[in-house]
């Protein structure tokens, strides 16, 4: 089994990681998310593959086939749909902020501190 | 009897659904209606649940899909005493914010019912679930609807908290689903049970350190742990009061209980062998968040915010309970979690009368304006906050304080001080706002909070303000009145002891079996405990009585106001505080348990 999946995943992590520290303007950072988000998919699709396994559809195949695991796949997509409707929220919120303050710099959003 | 179990769940998100389809034909005060409805009746279905796991867990199988020997195929609740005592306590909860929030607003949309309702569902999904993938979706759920809460309202300042509430959760989320793919990998099972048994066979290695590394910093995130606890802050001190009375009494309180609800099935056999390291580790977040909280709660001026620092403190306090990996200990925990919740709600919501006919929350400006009947609730809410015994959550906290033998015989002296500061700052409020005392300006509190920027004072009926401050008093006399329940400590560390026997519980879970349990009774406070209760709230006077009449001038040093400056509202540096936090908790983890 080849480790390359898992160091994409982590990989991609850390890249969004770093994005999102860097970041001057909200819709990138909220793009870099998105790529620390997709590390998750990337691991979880890398636990359940099988080496020469088909896609887990038991349907019109023999009984005992080799085939991936459906449950992390099932994962994944709940993980989807979750996401899309943080990451939507998350724009919303960063168009107000345009529409209020002019800026999409988070360091120059007036803020609440200290 | 099983048919109440996923109802707490399904009422809240059915009305939800129900409510935003109808919600822009019926009057307002239909969607008020229903949430209170709802949100009693999973409070009155809570505490059922409660009475029904004195013996054993109430597990139910969706769908009817139940184990097929021994392994679970199908998704599982499990509810266990803490379950359902963080269940009925966030119904109580939504009820009472429902109650103040029924004139609160100069206008609600339906929405605001159909936010909160869901927040409830996830809510109680979070509390009761056994399958960590369910965890997960809840702990989701829960930021979307929080997000959604938090910007409610036409202030200028919540988009800056909401955003950085997003963000935030949303890295710990990562980092709890990232555990979550490690650990089914390991052990093919993503309920709790199963997964422990897959793994009790095994020794610590390193997947499973970092699993367990992983999934333990999701949910500190979530329960505002320091160096995690930066968005909390935020997020609080902008939201409406009646949505941060469930963010500080329930959504904490359930991130803080998740890590002992994951630790004793999952990772309690192959980490065995480590829990003095892991004591330690623990112990030792708890005792930085507590002490980082509350003095943080003594440097603000805006009141909502000082109350999320408190309940940073607070839940600091609530992961030494759970740190110490006892059964007495983890019993305390629960009890002080839940009680004290109720008080904090309390306090979130008389700040939330001051808010409403001062339009402002701030310490300075308020100071002699605030309704002196409201003050006794403050008053008692910040001794209860301080633990007097033996008011509210003092018995819990004994249970923690007395746990701690061996080398932490110091932790009494530490949360004593915890104490002192976080109610000291509260009651310097109270003297303050309610009688006068003090001066109007001190610098060292920083500037004018964003959030008080308000036009004149609303004048609301004066029926409105008395139902507000109902709402307040219920959820004070019942946090502060849960000691009179008779038994409650025995019967808190019975449950504690059931959560820690992991192959009984695993076997109640997986075959449905209930052996018999050994009859536990919790002791009785210590003399020590009793006593650090009675220093704490006195201290706390005194502390307060200080600042009001001696002035906050010599707090004004560099160090200080750095810590404070750290502070900075800006999302980027608490990703950065997130990332550095989750890497030092993984290098404790290398070092103290290879």
């Amino acid at each position: 089994m080849s480790y390359l999946p898992y160091a994409l995943s982590v990989w991609l992590l850390v890249v969004g990681l770093y994005g999102v520290v860097t970041s001057r303007h909200l819709v990138h950072l909220v793009v870099c998310l998105t790529v620390a988000q997709s590390s998750t998919y990337v691991l979880l699709l890398a636990v359940g593959y099988r080496k020469h396994g088909t896609a887990p559809i038991f349907k019109g195949i023999p009984l005992g086939t080799k085939a991936t695991d459906p449950v992390v796949q099932a994962l994944v997509l709940t993980d989807v749909v979750v996401s899309v409707a943080v990451l939507a929220l998350l724009l919303a919120v960063a168009v107000q902020v345009h529409v209020r303050e002019g800026t999409l710099d988070p360091d120059e959003i007036p803020a609440v501190r200290g | 009897m099983d048919v109440l179990v996923p109802l707490p769940v399904a009422l809240p998100l059915l009305a939800a659904a129900a409510l935003a389809a109808v919600g822009h034909f019926v009057p307002t005060w239909f969607g008020d209606l229903v949430a209170a409805v709802v949100s009693v009746a999973v409070a009155v279905i809570g505490v059922v649940l409660l009475t029904r796991t004195g013996r054993h867990d109430l597990v139910y199988w969706f769908g009817g899909w139940r184990p097929s020997h021994g392994v679970a195929l199908g998704i599982a609740f499990d509810v266990d005493g803490a379950g359902a005592a963080l269940a009925a306590l966030a119904g109580l909860l939504t009820a009472a914010s429902v109650a103040f929030s029924w004139r609160y607003f100069d206008e609600t949309g339906p929405l605001f019912h159909v936010l909160l309702l869901v927040f409830l569902g996830a809510v109680e999904g979070f509390a009761l679930s056994g399958d960590l993938f369910n965890l997960f979706v809840f702990l989701e759920l829960m930021s979307v609807a929080a997000i959604a809460l938090t910007g409610y309202g036409d202030e200028p300042a919540p988009l800056q908290g909401a955003l950085n509430f997003g963000i935030v959760n949303g890295f710990g989320a990562f980092f709890l689903l990232f555990g979550i793919g490690l650990l089914y990998g390991r052990t093919g099972a993503l309920n709790l049970a199963q997964m422990g048994r897959s793994l009790a066979g095994g020794r610590a290695d390193g997947l499973v350190l970092v699993g367990c590394l992983l999934v333990t910093a999701g949910f500190l995130v979530k329960a505002g742990v320091v160096p995690f606890h930066f968005w909390l802050a935020d997020a609080y001190a902008v939201a409406p009061a009646p949505v941060c009375v469930l963010y500080s009494g329930v959504m904490s309180d359930l991130g803080l209980h998740a890590v002992a609800k994951v630790y004793w099935p999952v990772f309690s056999g192959p980490l065995a062998p480590h829990t003095p390291a892991l004591r330690a580790i623990l112990v030792t977040l708890g005792v930085t968040s507590a002490l980082a909280g509350s003095a943080m709660a003594f440097l603000q001026r805006d009141l909502k915010r000082m109350l999320a620092f408190v309940t940073i403190g607070q839940i600091g306090i609530g992961l030494v309970g759970i740190g110490l990996l006892t059964a007495r200990s983890l019993g305390g925990e629960t009890l002080y979690v839940v009680s004290d919740g109720l008080v904090r709600g309390s306090l979130l919501l008389v700040v939330g009368v001051l808010v409403r006919r001062l339009r402002s929350c701030d310490e300075l400006e308020a100071r002699g304006r605030g309704l002196r009947s409201s003050a006794i609730l403050f008053a008692v809410g910040a001794l209860a906050i301080a633990g007097l015994p033996p008011v509210g959550s003092f018995f819990g906290r004994a249970l923690i304080v007395d746990g701690a033998t061996g080398g932490y015989r110091w932790l009494p002296i530490v949360l004593t001080m915890v104490s002192i500061l976080s109610g000291g700052a509260l009651l310097r409020a109270v003297g303050r706002i309610y009688f006068g005392w003090g001066s109007e300006r001190e610098p060292v509190l920083g500037e004018k909070p964003v959030s008080a920027e308000q036009e004149e004072p609303a004048h609301a009926p004066r029926g409105s303000l008395a139902v507000m401050l109902a709402s307040a008093a219920a959820l004070l006399v019942v946090g502060v009145g849960m000691a009179a329940w008779p038994r409650l400590p025995d019967k808190a560390v019975a449950a504690a002891t059931r959560t820690l026997d992991r192959p009984v519980h695993a076997a109640e879970v997986l075959e449905g079996k209930h052996p018999p349990r050994p009859h536990t009774s919790a002791p009785a406070p210590s003399g020590t405990s009793i006593a650090a209760g009675l220093v704490s709230a006195a201290g706390a006077v005194g502390l307060a009585l200080l600042a009001l009449f001696g002035g906050l001038g010599t707090l004004a040093r560099p160090a200080i106001l750095r810590f404070k400056a750290l502070h900075s509202g800006i999302v980027t540096d608490y990703v950065a505080w997130l990332t550095a936090g989750v890497a030092a908790l993984g290098a404790a983890f290398v070092f103290a348990l290879r």
